[in-house]
């Protein structure tokens, strides 16, 4: 069995380190917006999660391709684990999006932007993984159904990226473009070292949880190996992947 | 034009609030997910005290269980291994023969 909580000192610390470093860039370095003023530093922490999340999600499908490939249900675990911090990392975006809204629209919330919209979708449909997973009580049938789900959620992704291209009338701005972007060279590195920062939090935070399922999983093997099945009690039913 | 872009600056005063909320969101998420992944972890150590008791209390069961094993065929004798004297101790290098 593999152990996920190798390396897991070295990468908090340097999450850490780049997540302050972001920070210091954002409130210290980063440029006042001409048109936005000081509410514009909420780019830094709402793009980065948006981004992560959605890139969590396409992890997710991939760790489901692998599942469905090779049969090992710890790919099933990989890509729930990866689902269930995108998701996390996803309700984060959509707040402080919402927080942005309000402060530059008026708005918390704006229906008629294809951004907002699918991104809500995207989550939305996400957040349906997990009770998708409870309501299936065979665990085989359970991993590989969610593995099915996991794909279809991980390719709507960038399809929905490049419909909402696609899409006129918008009201959310385009930062990231195919020429690179519309952002000056403080602000650029700031979002740079601020997006790296959020990745590397989701890694830490993905190794973290896999490390605590593999430990429970291994107590769990452990404590049926000495006091034989009978003293073990059956597991209940969950959402989470048993191996 | 869009309205993002129509839409004036806010003064600091007024903008500092939706930053520091934005970025206490942040935070916040992070430490609820910290304090579900302690009270996990807090779970997780409390069953392996349990199993290490459970192991303590089978390993101290193992000799009455080999009493009552011996006094089952033959009730009131001892098995002859309990009554041969202790093989003493070999010096290091000591090889069976």
């Amino acid at each position: 069995m593999p152990t996920y909580g190798k390396g897991l000192r070295g990468l908090s610390i340097l999450t850490l380190v780049t997540i302050s470093a972001a920070l210091i860039l954002v409130f210290f370095y980063a440029p006042l917006d001409a048109n936005q003023g000081f509410i514009q530093k909420i780019f830094y922490i709402h793009v980065p999660l948006a981004i992560v999340s959605l890139c969590g999600f396409v992890f997710g499908g991939l760790l489901a391709v692998m599942h469905l490939r090779t049969g090992d249900r710890r790919y099933d675990m990989r890509s729930y684990v990866a689902i269930h911090m995108a998701l996390i990392f996803g309700v984060a975006a959509l707040i402080s999006g919402s927080i942005w809204a309000k402060a530059s629209w008026g708005h918390w919330w704006v229906w008629d932007d294809p951004t907002l919209v699918s991104y809500l979708i995207v989550v939305l449909m996400f957040a349906t993984y997990t009770p998708f997973r409870f309501s299936i009580e065979d665990p085989e049938r359970q991993a590989r159904y969610a593995s099915v789900f996991a794909i279809l959620g991980g390719a709507f992704v960038p399809l929905n990226f490049v419909a909402v291209r696609a899409a006129q009338g918008l009201v959310h701005p385009r930062v990231l473009t195919v020429s690179g972007g519309n952002l000056p060279g403080p602000m650029a590195l700031t979002f740079l070292i601020s997006i790296l920062g959020i990745a590397l939090l989701y890694v830490t935070l993905w190794k973290y949880e896999m490390a605590a399922k593999n430990a429970r999983i291994q107590l769990r093997a452990l404590r049926r190996r000495v006091l034989g099945d009978e003293d073990i009690s059956p597991l209940q039913r969950t959402a989470a992947p048993s191996l | 034009m869009s309205v993002f872009a129509i839409a004036p600056a806010l003064p600091l005063h007024s903008a500092g609030k939706y930053v520091a909320g934005a970025y206490i969101v942040f935070v916040v998420v992070i430490l609820v997910y910290v304090m579900i992944m302690a009270v996990r972890l807090s779970r997780t150590e409390r069953a392996l005290v349990e199993l290490g008791r459970d192991i303590a209390r089978r390993d101290e069961g193992e000799p009455e269980t080999l009493a009552a094993a011996a006094a089952g065929p033959g009730a009131g004798e001892r098995p002859p291994e309990l009554d041969r004297e202790p093989a003493p101790a070999g010096r290091p290098g000591d090889t069976p023969l």
